[in-house]
């Protein structure tokens, strides 16, 4: 069927674009094509491309295009996330899918960052974000906090102990989910150091921390025991100021900021979270490594 | 390299006449990953935008200038948490059909014929001044001219700094080299943002090509077939 040319052209390893028995124009005869046919071969044809096609008149051209069209169809697959029905599990899968490849690309020797003194923001220029009140009113000489879980000495911690194990004091970047980032310095003790006081199973997967303004979060058993993650007490040198989360907030440079809870009063190890971070339960990421 | 381009024959009288010929340009794979690409760089950059709503800066949080107020009804997601989730589901797919498309293109060897090189630069000229300046259409022997040649490989260079920039931007501590390179995250922030805007002045004259050139050639990356080709 293809076009038959005066020249040597390839006519007989075409393949052919079957034409339907009984359609509407009779198929030319290789004569009758031969002297509808004064252009000479392209280039093209003649170098021989192995894969030659022909669609030699006007309605096996159509149905060539039809059927090539119905192959790029799938695409319109992707209309389901248009579905309200199906939009907010889709997402929240590949929500789900980006925190497990954060899981992978989790290194725990790999360390943040840390920056010169005269890099850091100016501690007055240090945002201030709270999802509730700037001071939950904790009364600081009264302050404990109640470890519970899987640890083998669980109970009431004082500020006193966690401030005798070994100090840390880094300048890291502190990263919002909203986009803005400032370097701060921060000082106080290795969470792990502090796991280890608690007897804390490690093999657990996750540490929880419930907050004196009702804030709580969680963090991945890998990430509790990075040596850049710290309960901390200072900032820029000085005891936590009320509004930054005195006396103890969370320190993790591999995390973004939400994961940084304030005014810590409960610090539990765990393999089940019934419920992650105050913002993760609306629906940001649960992991969110930097 | 070279397209498969057929005659077509139409009944006139009792014979056939020379009806056009038509080339096949685009395959299969091509097609599949410019349009899932287009709707997925479409999320991206709506997602995009309603990220940048939550801090539309790239100065100090304190004291905050913002540096445009996009309207909420040009984004996508409607909240942080929500352009958050498209923009972390979508870009897998972005990522998955840009390596798809230059896995093929390289392994078919079909980048040739969109690879800017230092041998289009003497034709890159004479096209503009036929696209601006109404000048006289430059013979044509190959599927891309100097022009397209330099805005298809143009943005493929765009679509790679995307995801680098974007990967510094979301993964800046794992990926501290990347972040470092771009002059740390508070900067990879500001170039993936640029990016995005280079890349849709890119999709703007895209498109205006798309209209000048007419039916057949927006047909073509449907169909793969390009009825009545130039050359």
């Amino acid at each position: 069927m293809d076009l038959q040319k005066p020249s040597s052209a390839p006519v007989g390893k075409t393949e052919n674009v079957e034409m339907a028995a009984g359609e509407g124009k009779a198929r030319p005869g290789p004569a009758e094509v031969a002297a509808a046919t004064p252009e000479p071969a392209s280039e093209r044809q003649r170098e021989g491309d192995p894969k030659k096609i022909s669609a030699n008149s006007e309605a096996a051209f159509a149905r060539l295009s039809r059927r090539e069209l119905l192959k790029v169809a799938p695409v319109v697959l992707l209309g389901v996330f248009a579905v309200p029905s199906l939009q907010e599990s889709l997402l929240k899968r590949g929500l789900g899918f980006s925190d497990w490849a954060s899981k992978q690309l989790f290194r725990r020797g790999h360390l943040a960052p840390t920056f010169e003194d005269s890099d850091l923001t100016p501690i007055e220029k240090f945002p201030i974000n709270d999802y509730d009140v700037d001071d939950p009113g904790v009364i600081l000489e009264n302050w404990r906090l109640t470890v519970s879980g899987a640890v083998q000495r669980p109970g009431e911690y004082k500020l006193a102990q966690i401030q005798a194990l070994p100090r840390i004091r880094q300048n890291t970047r502190h990263v919002c989910v909203e986009g803005w980032d400032v370097i701060g310095r921060f000082g106080g003790a290795r969470l792990s150091d502090f796991l280890n006081v608690i007897g804390a199973d490690t093999s657990a997967r996750f540490i929880t921390v419930g907050c004196a303004d009702d804030y709580y979060e969680s963090l991945d058993m890998a990430t509790a025991l990075h040596p850049q993650t710290l309960l901390c007490y200072e900032m820029y040198d000085q005891p936590l100021t009320r509004e930054h989360g005195a006396p103890l907030r969370l320190n993790v440079p591999t995390k973004v900021g939400y994961k940084q809870a304030k005014y810590l009063t409960d610090l539990k190890v765990t393999n089940i979270l019934d419920k992650v971070g105050y913002w993760e339960d609306q629906g940001y990421s649960e992991f969110y490594g930097l | 390299m070279s397209s498969t381009v057929i005659e077509i024959i139409r009944q006139k009288g009792d014979g056939t006449e020379f009806a056009g010929r038509a080339a096949y340009e685009h395959p299969l794979i091509v097609r599949l990953c410019h349009w899932v690409n287009a709707v997925s760089l479409f999320v991206m950059v709506g997602s995009g935008l309603q990220i940048f709503r939550a801090f539309p800066s790239f100065g100090a949080k304190i004291p905050q200038k913002d540096l445009l107020h996009w309207p909420k009804a040009f984004a996508i997601g409607g909240w942080l948490g929500g352009a958050l989730q498209w923009h972390l589901t979508f870009m897998w797919i972005y990522i998955a059909t840009g390596l798809i498309y230059l896995g093929y293109e390289i392994f078919t060897g079909n980048y040739k014929q969109l690879l800017f090189t230092h041998r289009d630069f003497p034709g890159v000229w004479p096209m503009v001044k036929h696209y601006f300046f109404f000048g006289p259409k430059p013979e044509q022997h190959e599927p891309y001219n100097p022009l397209q040649k330099q805005a298809y490989t143009t943005v493929i260079v765009l679509g790679l700094l995307s995801v680098l920039t974007g990967l510094a931007v979301w993964k800046p501590v794992q990926f501290s080299w990347l972040a470092w390179l771009m002059g740390g995250f508070h900067w990879a922030r500001l170039w993936h943002f640029l990016v995005m805007w280079a890349m849709l002045a890119f999709v703007f004259g895209h498109l205006v090509m798309v209209l000048l050139h007419g039916w057949n050639n927006f047909v073509s990356m449907l169909t793969g077939w390009k009825r009545d080709p130039e050359y």
